[in-house]
């Protein structure tokens, strides 16, 4: 929804109807979680004896490895810079389209052949992007490692791109906007996206529209193929039951041969619009979805960790949040309401959703400001800051206790230029922030006159005394 | 099996991927887990699951009750009474559950199906014991206030309009759910009817409750860094004072009278999208199939509708190319009966009766003709590999357990799950495919989208 990771190929291809065999008492307070483990995927230590090795492989490249031989198993996480704000104009969702193909026929293997193999050998293989970069997701069991890992350095350096296969994929994709195009959740966000960054990569459906979808080519999927997939824009963790020599060896072999730099185009930095503005998109819909947000300091700027710690106690700490307790807990307003932060490489944002029935979801955005403008104006207060430290330092282990959760929260770390080390610092950084920097980086960051708000629905004034 | 067709991120997913690894379990061969199990003596079921990797634990509660238990014209309550058990007990005050357990540096959520509900909190280790004690006092001492109740009403009001109104998909698989299931409490949404739900009272929510919620109905699944040991002597500290009730178990429901027709439902919808075709089977499910009947079906579903290598997605989307995707599963984990699922989404140009006929000759094949040799060896590996990777994750491992010891299935059962999947012959699936699907144990729903655009579609009561 609003992290901007595109849909993978499961995402169309499973397009079918919700399930609702399960209701479950916090999707709202669930979400922050999942979003805050996406966006900060360096805030939390590890067990005390995961240790972290730097392996340098013979043809020079280098990845972080965590030793596990409890299970039969390993995951690879990787990632190269360079996402779908790649993407030329007018061909937008390019880097979506590629991570749907990279599986679909490799080397000699037609797209059918290499499904089964796959299946065959138990791999799980996976490719997604961001704004930012093209992340590829590799596990197999230990016994069949050396041929998953074949198959992986074809999907990396061979994607044939065949005509038939694309043509499927792209109905698979179109099918899917065509949906999204109803969906209130993807149109809060891409009109968000567009409004705070109109004009820039940042500001372009990440997935993108039908006209773009149907403009790319075969060629085009093989030419960002080869300018984004290279050694020196790359990051790999690897963890779980391989040792040093033999993930030097498979970093050789399933990355070796790719170029040596990768053909970027240059993306600008850039701020969301200020000065506020609120859109309202029309859709004949019960429960208005609405997104909010504004710009916030970047990964390194000295505040950002305290601006983690205020998110937080604000929307991102479930039922712990203010948003949660005037909202959902005082009110009933809503069943989800939350807030983060999401670093990007040439933007921040603070940001965040809500839904509420049509006539009351005026209601809901008029608290969420309210309750913005008063941790600027007074600060949060010292219980609830130390609650939100609290669960920030021990909540830590419960992101690094799978493979595959280690292997995402460490590759995050390396991509934000950290190294290794930043594991164990981290709850000290976050312990040594005070109550005085929450309440002045509070007032730097809750820049409510900047404030966008997307609201997709018929939403209705809220009529006196409608609070439900 | 099914992907939330909102891009938001869906708490019931994950549950419901769980759901499927009900009795999947991995083999001795595979280093599997030692499971400890006992019995309390007020009769509470103790399972332990050891992970010594990351100094972290998940506890959770099962209870063996859920939504299908629920009295006719309370729907919903029993989701109603999960939400509520956040509130406030006698030691608790209001609201502060979760609020502590984040403290702790913890993570809690619940979840309610038609089967089970189910609470849990991942922690640090050394904070099991806290949280041990809080859950044991939530499962007697629950005090409720009127103003916490409606509040609360409301929210889950809003909860139904995100995952069913403001959904055409989930609203026709409620019509579809609602039509399979004549009789038999699978048909009524887990979450509730809404006008039911907007009814819903403290007291109802209290008799529940006091129903259902004690000891003797009640499974702890700790899976983690602990040893048997200190689960067992905290355990018998905690929910071990707590009085059982002979009354808790749950009756039996009332049941669906044999299916006579194939019934069919449509909905024209704005927001439909692509036109879609659905189609659930009513079938046995682990707990109530003959030995390896169930095994079959998961197999069957495997090789008939399961991602790209599958039949469907073959035959409709790469082949006569009349769909842009297709796919089906088998949900087994219903402790009354089972569903088995096909969808098809058609391809620009292609008229819906075409992909039905297409859907339905894919089907019919494998009833007449059988699978292959091939396909029955590749979705045997699949499957075994899935549990692998499953003890990779210990959350994952504690819903395996809790959830088939939950249903009444023994750790036996759960972990003989590969050995039967091996055991499951050609014939066994062909048999399987034959016997079930049949279009009259069927129902299939259509989603059209229309058009024109509909007169003020405001809710109206007196329509449901």
């Amino acid at each position: 929804m609003t992290t901007r990771t595109s849909s993978r190929k499961s995402s169309p291809r499973t397009l079918a109807r919700e399930q609702d065999r399960i209701a479950g008492y916090g999707l709202a307070y669930a979400l922050p979680l999942i979003l805050a483990a996406l966006l900060f995927l360096s805030f939390n230590q590890p067990a005390a004896a995961m240790k972290i090795q730097t392996v340098k492989s013979p043809g020079g490249i280098e990845a972080w490895l965590v030793e596990d031989h409890s299970n039969p198993m390993m995951a690879l996480r990787f990632s190269f810079e360079g996402g779908s704000a790649q993407d030329p104009a007018g061909k937008e969702g390019l880097a979506n389209f590629v991570s749907s193909m990279l599986d679909e026929g490799a080397g000699d293997i037609d797209a059918a052949a290499f499904q089964e193999k796959l299946e065959d050998l138990a791999v799980r293989l996976s490719f997604s992007d961001t704004q930012d970069a093209f992340y590829g997701n590799f596990e197999t069991l230990t016994a069949n490692r050396n041929e998953a890992a074949e198959l992986l350095r074809l999907a990396i350096n061979s994607p044939t791109f065949e005509k038939d296969a694309a043509e499927r994929i792209r109905a698979q994709i179109l099918a899917s906007l065509v949906y999204a195009a109803k969906d209130p959740d993807r149109v809060a966000s891409n009109e968000w996206y567009a409004l705070a960054f109109g004009g820039h990569a940042y500001g372009r459906p990440t997935s993108g529209t039908d006209a773009s979808v149907k403009a790319i080519s075969t060629e085009d999927l093989a030419d960002y193929h080869k300018r984004v997939f290279a050694r020196s824009n790359l990051r790999v963790v690897a963890v779980g039951d391989i040792s040093a020599a033999e993930l030097s060896a498979l970093l050789d072999k399933v990355f070796g041969a790719l170029p040596e730099k990768p053909d970027l185009v240059p993306v600008s930095k850039i701020e969301p619009a200020t000065g506020g503005k609120t859109k309202i998109i029309e859709m004949d819909v019960p429960q208005s979805v609405a997104m909010f947000g504004f710009g916030a300091m970047p990964r390194k700027d000295p505040d950002f960790l305290t601006a983690f710690v205020l998110n937080q106690l604000i929307g991102g700490g479930g039922f712990a949040s203010r948003l949660m307790e005037e909202v959902r807990e005082k009110r009933g307003l809503a069943y989800s309401v939350y807030s983060y932060l999401q670093p990007m490489r040439n933007a921040s944002i603070f940001s965040g959703g809500v839904a509420t029935r049509n006539d009351a979801v005026q209601t809901s955005i008029d608290l969420i400001r309210q309750e913005l403008q008063k941790v600027a104006t007074d600060g949060p207060n010292e219980t609830e800051f130390e609650n939100a430290k609290s669960y920030l330092t021990g909540s830590y282990a419960l992101r690094f206790d799978t493979n595959v959760k280690i292997a995402t929260q460490l590759l995050g770390l390396m991509e934000e230029g950290y190294g290794p080390d930043y594991v164990e610092k981290r709850n000290a950084l976050i312990e040594a922030i005070t109550l005085e920097d929450a309440k002045r980086v509070a007032k730097r960051l809750l820049t409510t006159n900047d404030m966008i708000v997307t609201i997709v629905g018929k939403p209705e004034t809220p009529v006196a005394g409608s609070k439900g | 099996m099914v992907a939330s067709l909102r891009t938001g991120f869906s708490f019931c997913l994950m549950v419901i991927a769980s759901m499927f690894a009900l009795t999947k379990s991995p083999t001795a061969a595979y280093a599997a887990p030692s499971i400890t199990e006992f019995k309390l003596d007020n009769g509470m079921q103790v399972v332990v699951i050891p992970d010594s990797r990351s100094p972290v634990v998940t506890h959770m509660v099962w209870y063996k009750v859920g939504a299908a238990d629920e009295t006719k014209g309370v729907s919903g309550i029993a989701h109603f009474l999960e939400h509520l058990m956040f509130k406030s007990t006698e030691n608790i005050p209001s609201g502060e559950f979760s609020k502590i357990v984040s403290r702790l540096g913890g993570q809690d959520n619940a979840f309610t199906g038609h089967d089970v509900t189910s609470y849990f909190q991942r922690i640090s280790k050394d904070r099991l014991r806290k949280v041990m004690e809080m859950e044991a006092d939530r499962m007697v001492n629950l005090k409720l206030a009127d103003k916490e109740v409606l509040t609360e009403r409301d929210v889950i009001l809003e909860e139904r309009r995100s995952r069913i109104e403001n959904n055409p998909a989930a609203i026709l698989d409620e019509q579809m759910d609602a039509t399979l299931y004549l009789h038999h409490p699978y048909g009524v949404p887990v979450i509730g009817w809404e006008h039911e739900i907007a009814q819903l009272s403290r007291q109802n929510a209290i008799d529940f409750y006091k129903r259902y919620y004690a000891p003797n109905n009640a499974i702890l699944v700790v899976a983690g860094d602990v040893t048997p040991e200190e689960v067992k002597k905290n355990a018998i500290e905690t929910y071990g004072k707590l009085p059982a009730n002979p009354a808790a178990p749950r009756a039996v429901r009332a049941s669906d009278p044999p299916q006579r027709v194939a019934r069919r439902v449509l909905l024209e919808d704005p927001r439909a999208g692509k036109a879609s075709i659905h189609r659930d089977y009513l079938v046995p499910s682990y707990t109530t199939a003959a030995p390896l009947e169930a095994e079959a079906l998961d197999l069957l579903a495997k090789i008939a509708a399961d991602g790209p290598t599958s039949r469907l997605y073959k035959k409709l989307v790469m082949e006569e190319k009349v769909a842009s995707s297709a796919g089906g599963s088998y949900m087994g984990s219903g402790l009354d009966s089972g569903k088995f699922s096909v969808y098809a989404v058609s391809a620009d140009g292609t008229d819906l009766d075409k992909l039905e006929a297409s859907l339905d000759s894919v089907l019919a094949d494998i009833a007449t003709n059988g699978v292959s040799q091939a396909e029955l060896d590749r979705a045997k590996n699949g499957y075994v590999a899935e549990y692998i990777y499953e003890n990779d994750n210990q959350a994952s491992l504690a819903r395996r357990y809790g959830w088939g010891l939950a249903l009444g299935r023994s750790i036996e059962q759960i972990e003989g799950w590969p050995d039967e999947i091996r055991k499951v012959t050609l014939d066994d699936v062909k048999k399987a495919a034959s016997t079930y699907i049949d279009a009259r144990r069927s129902v299939t729903g259509i989603l059209k989208p229309l058009k024109a655009p509909i007169a003020e579609a405001t809710p109206d009561k007196s329509r449901s």
